[in-house]
């Protein structure tokens, strides 16, 4: 197996998130059911940064949404610090591909939206939204109206958005899929360094290798559909990481290994 | 306003009263026929100022503003219940068709004789003309709302409350402000039918008093000129507020 040159780690029992020997199916048109997810098994620790890679279709997407409860699965189970997800949770927070902001409302009234929602007093808000601002670095933009930012400006407000009820994991759909490859290296830095300061689990979904391999402390591969995880790398590369790590021996070695396990996976 | 925004709108105002006073000279038409613009124009400030139109006015504003408001609200709930439940539309849209389809004009009649000559009438067929567009621009535009937004506002475990105020009404709001419109202007030709059908006062009864007993054709042509002027000025009272509402996306 090509993946034995890389050491597996599964966290304990202590895991943050864990899914178990998880199905899921969705009714095809033409009739009968499309599996997307089979026996799916995996752990994450609190803390963790987790890339979850495959082919288009693979179910990748549907991972999220199960962690998110936006999705029920058909066998198995998962949970979030030990108790089962039963429907979307203040603790997950997500990002979506597309921003999803809605447009009658400002950016700074769109990172409030989460806290609107739940009921928080708008003295707090305020201050939240405040900060939120700033950390994605949109000052100057609290009160522009979506339409006026650009597709990556707006995954910022989006992630703020995501971030505003302080989730312990947040899960991102390729959310800088549709940025150019430069804004996309700066905001995966930026995200990287935010991991640092909130100590937040993250779940990323891409397509791309090297961004895979710079966020994550494991990347887990998952197979053509119906799809389970067919590796599960370790990268072994000190943090703060830059991006000149993706240059280094070590870096060339795992996307070589990922990229093994991707290929067997769609032979 | 500025001029340059005026000055198109009082040259087609000119141009039409120009084009009107031509075929009054080429036809050679009698005053009970076509009276000229200026004829009109005197008739109608005259009538405004003895104070023989207001009444009228007032009462038929009155019908429009209540019909509406009914026809408007009931359309609203019924609107967003056609876009959200299958069953609703199956039992509800044959009728909601079928009474869009039968002419308010031969129903008129009939309503007046349930409801009287009074306010009622004209409230029940404004409410009926206004109730079809709002309705369907209600559920069109509740079907529209992105798929993508409703499951972002499940993630942030918005209640179905909340998805209402927060999410379906400000997204369906430019379409429901487009039925409106439209009934705002149906509710006024409503107002006018019921008052046909049977009134004590108000602008179609003023019509049938100027083509009648009266035979007043200036006085029926300063009516018809004040209820265009009426559907005008609330049409522009929706596109008011539907620039408050929604011009800042």
């Amino acid at each position: 197996m090509i993946g034995s040159t890389a050491v597996r780690r599964t966290p304990g029992l202590d895991a943050r998130v864990r899914l178990g020997g998880v199905g899921v199916s969705f009714p095809r048109p033409s009739g009968g059911r499309l599996r997307a997810l089979e026996g799916l098994d995996l752990a994450i620790g609190a803390g963790e940064v987790i890339s979850v890679i495959g082919p288009n279709g693979c179910g990748k997407s549907t991972l999220l949404r199960l962690i998110a409860g936006l999705l029920d699965p058909d066998e198995g189970s998962v949970s979030v610090d030990g108790a089962p997800v039963r429907g979307p949770s203040e603790r997950v927070g997500i990002v979506f591909q597309e921003p999803r902001l809605l447009p009658w409302r400002s950016v700074g009234r769109n990172i409030a939206y989460p806290l609107e929602l739940a009921g928080r007093p708008a003295a707090a808000l305020t201050e939240r939204v405040g900060q939120l601002i700033e950390l994605v670095g949109l000052r100057d933009f609290e009160r522009a109206r979506p339409s006026q930012l650009s597709g990556g400006m707006s995954q910022r407000a989006a992630l703020a958005r995501a971030l505003a009820l302080a989730p312990d994991v947040l899960l991102l759909d390729e959310p800088f899929s549709a940025l150019d490859a430069l804004t996309r290296e700066r905001f995966n830095l930026e995200l990287l360094s935010l991991w640092a300061r909130t100590d937040t689990t993250i779940v990323a979904v891409t397509h791309s290798i090297p961004e895979a391999i710079f966020l994550a402390d494991r990347v887990v591969v998952l197979s053509p559909r119906p799809g389970r995880v067919v590796a599960d790398v370790e990268v072994e590369l000190a943090r703060p990481r830059t991006l000149s790590d993706l240059d280094a021996a070590a870096a060339s070695q795992i996307a070589a290994i990922v990229r093994g396990h991707l290929e067997a996976g769609a032979a | 306003m500025k001029v340059s925004s005026v000055a198109p709108i009082a040259g087609a105002v000119v141009a039409f009263a120009l084009a009107w006073k031509a075929i009054v000279i080429l036809g050679g038409y009698p005053v009970f026929i076509l009276p000229p613009p200026e004829t009109v124009a005197r008739r109608f400030v005259e009538a405004w100022a003895s104070g023989l139109i207001w009444p009228h006015v007032a009462v038929t504003l009155v019908e429009v503003a209540i019909g509406f408001a009914v026809g408007a609200g009931l359309a609203l709930g019924c609107g967003y219940l056609l876009a959200r439940s299958r069953l609703a539309e199956r039992v509800l849209s044959p009728y909601i068709v079928a009474a869009q389809a039968t002419p308010i004009l031969a129903l008129a009649p009939l309503l007046a004789l349930w409801f009287g000559t009074g306010l009622a009438s004209k409230v029940v067929i404004c409410a009926l003309i206004v109730f079809f567009p709002v309705a369907v621009a209600t559920m069109v535009g509740i079907r529209a709302v992105d798929a993508r937004l409703l499951e972002l506002a499940r993630s942030l475990r918005a209640s179905r409350r909340q998805v209402l105020t927060t999410l379906e009404i400000p997204a369906a709001l430019p379409a429901i402000l487009g039925g409106m419109r439209v009934g705002v202007t149906l509710a006024v030709v409503g107002a006018i039918v019921g008052e046909w059908a049977g009134a004590e006062r108000g602008l179609g009864v003023l019509i049938n008093l100027a083509r009648g007993s009266l035979f007043d054709i200036p006085l029926l042509f300063a009516t018809l000129g004040t209820i265009a002027l009426l559907g005008v000025a609330l049409y522009l009272v929706v596109v008011l507020v539907e620039r408050r509402l929604v011009g800042a996306r």
